[in-house]
């Protein structure tokens, strides 16, 4: 609270002393409701009769859209069902070709096209992965999809992989198009920048939710979901990428007499690339992310086996095995992705061998398939050849259980006693009036009157839609997670930067965990700690730490020599220098790291409710279960609005400091 | 070329000096291609309104209005076939003229014309046809495209116009032979140096055989060796090719090495245009004379330019034509006790130079 009493301007003395007054409001907040608790009960626990009914609100309005909105020649309805036979009919096509492949006629003289072969399928990954990224690539391609078909994970897997492409396309070039919109269309990129913030705090299940309701269960409901969610950075990252295209060649576009389009088309968009793959990656990871998530709404799946995996009480070891899969998926999609940005145009020799390569690869891909149709074993690998470690799988958790139960146990309960238990009594606890004038003070602090309002308003949702007891656990869930990620991902950021050795190692290390869909995070975490809150909290940790180890690095590296020279000469022990000179200096960046780790802490929040929360995420998870949309989406606001409350202060504390110390 | 007719009426055993120019000078009287009148660039809000209340505001109205004034008061007259460079320090506004010029800034109020049409009264439409057959533009950071090859960098403004692909590619191969780049067509831009790069640069903006070429600080991203080349590449192209040229740079010596006039800008403003020697000779104001107090004036300087009248029945030495630098005629000049004589094209003596005066100009910059 110092921060609240300090003045805010030295050289002008206020003639009230306006930090003391607002300090004292905040402490008579807290205080007063835990003195006389008789007198002040409504200030400490929210009135029911105060609880404004935003969930049947939001509700009605869903109902509202679904049953009477018309636009005149159509209905609402009308328009999500033409969507979603759209996509319905758009799927149909890569999953015939990876997953299913096409049957004509009935049983008796049933003609069957195969699908791609997995034999040609691995050929194709292999070789273009050596295309893109050389023997190291190509060996990890084989060994991924390799351990896909022999773990008799192909057909799942298949069924994933072409909703993602699908996504991918769908995503990408709807991104794409709606960031050359707002690149074109100053007047809406304000808009549309402000849309995308709040897209991106709102947790992923919270899209589920509506989803459900207007489109109903099953694959494309999942798809859109994930179009949604993985669209966004897309828009953006064109839009930066449009932005950051040089003047100059904007300028030849107009000197050579370009036509907008061809100025659009045939300058700035090719001059993004590399840029715009960043963000097809991204979009890559994000969809799959999401996919395996969707299978909550029947999206199916690799998914699928992993949720009934976690569903069953002794189904982990197959949860185990897809959940590999996932990874191995992942990590192949993201390192080919990546390559792809880092593939430069080459002349000559070079050119030729590239496009040899492209279609000795198609070519491998187009002759197992066609040989599957002689050869049905090429179009799918017959059980007696695959391997199931699902058993050795339930055997290392039966050992882990038996083995390492009763410490597994003790540091749980060791941490439920003596932490979270503890916190989140307190928190649960706490005056609503009390949270909102700390939130108020604070950010009176940070950005004055104004900002202190808005921030009030964000938090004052959780109280006043009757979302307290839910909303408190999801801080105090979060805050925990927080501090802990951060308390881990410092140090190693700062190991980070003090060793290139190191500084690889936890590079390779975040860019896997980061990798990884947060659902398969779940699994080892149950294997441990159970169903319950540590699950969550050490899943939560796993999941948010890398935003925390990246920043630490990269702040620390920052540092300008000469900064650490001054200190070294001016007599500073390491420690000191560390204390006095290079964590003040990297603070702004690591808190922005921080940030992020709320952020990714608030998503996986929800996706943990899986294993036994009673947050807002278990909301959204029941109201999926029960078709409630107006409970998921106030859920889904109140998450967002954390998020962004969150987000503004941290901004703002950054950019006053950065100011402060003129960077 | 024989610029010199013997003056025999003088010495008739001194052989005269053979003086080859370092660039082929367009005609002084050859007719203005680009004129602008009257050119002004204001950056803010309701500049225009602000000029139309105010048509010559001074410096401190401007700023006074909140305003930002890139270009001021421009007024130039570039004619047919010459190398007319646009010169100033970072920030004096020349790079926002020269876009005015072509429009790819819109002037606040002025004028432009080429070829008797006014550019600013232009629908986009007409503006993107002058675009794709009469201009080409080379910029300081080469604006290659990255994703095309040599050859699809050359052709693409070609392309652009709606040319079949063997025929553009076909020109375009005949500029990059004319830049000395036939080996690397098929590279990709991030394949070559910087000055390769610029000779891509070069070859794609003279691909549509444009009348007027700008050059926006076509060298100053090289290193200096790379510079001088190119300098040389760019005259060696100007004599086959003779365009009209807006060249700028923020290089004096450039300048003078390359341009037939020189306009000098400070702060949005044409102080002066000029020769070369024109500007050492007459500077306008301080600011000219700082530039050109460090320059070689042997190098700048004509022997008509710094001779003195003659004395009746003086004795005079070689012969050396009028338009002849100091530089290139001072060692025959020193060889001999008595000052040379100057003759003008048609062998008329105009005066004469003495050793003192080449001496003067040879050994420094400052007087």
């Amino acid at each position: 609270m110092s921060e609240v009493a300090l003045p805010r301007d030295d050289t002008h003395p206020r003639r009230f002393p306006v930090g003391w007054i607002v300090a004292g409001v905040v402490a008579l907040a807290v205080l007063v409701p835990y003195a006389a608790p008789d007198s002040f009960g409504w200030a400490k626990t929210y009135p029911a009769r105060w609880i404004v009914p935003i969930s049947d609100w939001l509700k009605a309005f869903l109902f509202w859209l679904s049953r009477d909105l018309s636009f005149g020649l159509f209905t609402f309805k009308d328009m999500t069902r033409f969507v979603s036979g759209l996509f319905g009919y758009a799927l149909e096509v890569p999953k015939a070709l990876f997953s299913s492949g096409v049957t004509f006629g009935d049983e008796e003289g049933a003609f069957h096209i195969p699908r791609l072969s997995w034999a040609g399928l691995i050929a194709a990954v292999t070789i273009w992965s050596y295309l893109l990224g050389g023997v190291r690539l190509a060996v990890l391609g084989l060994l991924g999809f390799f351990y896909i078909l022999v773990f008799g994970q192909w057909d799942s897997a298949m069924v994933t992989l072409s909703q993602v492409i699908l996504a991918v396309l769908t995503g990408v070039a709807g991104g794409i198009g709606l960031g050359i919109l707002a690149y074109r269309v100053p007047r809406l990129e304000g808009t549309v920048v402000a849309a995308l913030d709040f897209m991106q705090t709102v947790p992923t299940f919270a899209y589920l939710v509506p989803l459900v309701f207007l489109v109903g269960v099953g694959p494309v409901s999942g798809m859109l979901a994930t179009i949604l969610y993985a669209m966004p950075p897309m828009v953006r990252v064109t839009m930066m990428a449009l932005k950051r295209v040089p003047p100059e060649l904007d300028e030849l576009a107009r000197m050579t007499g370009c036509e907008p389009k061809q100025a659009l088309w045939k300058v700035l968009v090719p001059s993004a690339r590399d840029d715009l793959l960043v963000g097809v990656n991204q979009v890559i990871m994000l969809t799959l992310n999401m996919i395996i998530i969707a299978a909550m709404i029947g999206a199916g799946g690799l998914g699928f086996d992993v949720l009934n995996a976690l569903r069953q009480a002794n189904g982990l070891g197959k949860g185990l095995e897809a959940g590999l899969a996932v990874v191995a998926l992942a990590i192949v999609l993201d390192r080919m992705s990546r390559a792809l940005v880092e593939l430069r145009p080459v002349h000559g020799a070079a050119a030729a061998r590239r496009r040899q390569l492209f279609w000795i690869g198609l070519a491998a891909l187009l002759a197992c398939t066609l040989l599957s149709f002689v050869f049905p074993v090429l179009e799918k690998l017959p059980a007696e050849y695959r391997i199931s470690t699902g058993n050795m799988w339930s055997d290392v958790v039966s050992w882990v259980n038996v083995n390492l139960f009763s410490t597994a146990d003790a540091i749980r309960t060791f941490l439920l006693m003596n932490l979270l238990v503890p916190v989140k009594t307190f928190l649960i606890g706490f005056p609503w009036i009390g949270l909102l004038a700390v939130v108020a003070g604070g950010a009176w602090a940070l950005g004055g009157w104004g900002f202190a309002l808005g921030m009030t308003a964000l938090i004052a949702f959780i109280p006043v839609a009757g979302l307290w007891e839910r909303g408190m656990t999801t801080i105090y869930l979060c805050s925990i997670s927080v501090v802990i990620a951060t308390l881990v991902g410092l140090p190693l950021g700062f190991l980070g930067s003090r060793s290139e050795r190191m500084h690889k190692f936890l590079g390779a290390m975040c860019d896997t965990l980061q990798t990884l869909p947060s659902f398969v995070y779940l699994l080892p975490v149950v294997m441990l700690f159970r169903i319950g809150d540590v699950s969550a909290l050490v899943a939560i940790v796993l999941y948010a730490m890398v935003p925390a180890i990246r920043f630490t690095d990269h702040g620390l590296r920052r540092v300008p020599p000469s900064l650490q020279e001054a200190g070294t000469m001016a007599g500073c022990t390491g420690t000191q220098r560390l204390a006095k000179v290079e964590l003040p200096y990297a603070l702004p960046e690591i808190m922005l790291g921080v940030n992020q780790v709320i952020m990714m802490a608030l998503s996986m929040l929800v996706v943990s409710s899986f294993v036994g929360t009673n947050d807002l995420g278990k909301q959204i998870q029941v109201a999926i279960s029960q078709a409630d949309p107006g409970k998921g989406l106030s859920a889904g606001l109140a998450i967002a609005f954390l998020g962004i409350l969150a987000d503004r202060m941290i901004g703002r504390w950054v950019a006053t400091r950065r100011e402060r110390m003129g960077l | 070329m024989a610029l010199v007719s013997p003056a025999s009426e003088i010495a008739p055993d001194v052989a005269p000096i053979p003086v080859s120019p370092a660039k082929v000078r367009a005609a002084a009287d050859a007719p203005p291609a680009l004129i602008c009148r009257n050119l002004w660039k204001i950056y803010g809000a309701n500049a225009d309104a602000f000029l139309r209340a105010n048509p010559i505001p001074t410096p401190a109205e401007v700023r006074a209005a909140g305003l930002f004034a890139a270009v001021r008061d421009a007024t130039l007259e570039i004619r047919q076939g010459e190398i007319f460079i646009i010169m100033g320090l970072s920030g004096s506004g020349k790079s926002t003229l020269v876009r005015c010029l072509s429009r790819l800034v819109e002037p606040t109020a002025g004028s432009v014309f080429y070829e008797h049409q006014n550019l600013l009264r232009m629908t986009p439409a007409e503006l993107i046809q002058v675009r794709r057959h009469k201009m080409g533009m080379v910029f300081q950071n080469f604006a290659l495209l990255p994703h095309r090859t040599v050859l699809g960098n050359v052709a693409f403004p070609l392309e652009v116009q709606g040319m079949g692909k063997a025929e553009r590619e076909a020109r375009a191969l005949q500029m990059i032979e004319l830049v000395g780049l036939a080996e690397r067509a098929g590279y990709y831009p991030r394949e070559l140096s910087g000055g390769q790069q610029q000779r891509v640069g070069i070859a794609r903006s003279l691909a549509v055989e444009p009348a007027l070429w700008f050059l926006d600080e076509p060298f100053s991203a090289l290193d200096p060796l790379i510079r001088h080349e190119m300098q040389n590449e760019f005259l060696r192209l100007q004599r086959m090719l003779s365009k009209t040229i807006v060249f700028i740079t923020h290089d004096f010596d450039e300048a003078i090495r390359l341009g037939d006039r020189i306009a000098i800008m400070k702060d949005g403003a044409i102080i002066q245009v000029g020769t070369a020697e024109e500007l050492v000779l007459n500077p306008a104001s301080d600011y000219v004379s700082a530039f050109t107090r460090h320059v070689a004036r042997g190098k700048v300087l004509t022997a008509g330019g710094v001779c003195v009248p003659v004395h009746p029945g003086e004795t005079l030495a070689a012969a050396v034509p009028a338009s002849a630098l100091v530089a290139e005629v001072a060692e025959s000049v020193l060889a001999s006790e008595a000052p040379a004589a100057v003759v003008d094209a048609d062998g008329m003596i105009i005066g004469k130079l003495e050793r003192a005066t080449v001496i003067a100009n040879l050994v420094g910059g400052v007087q």
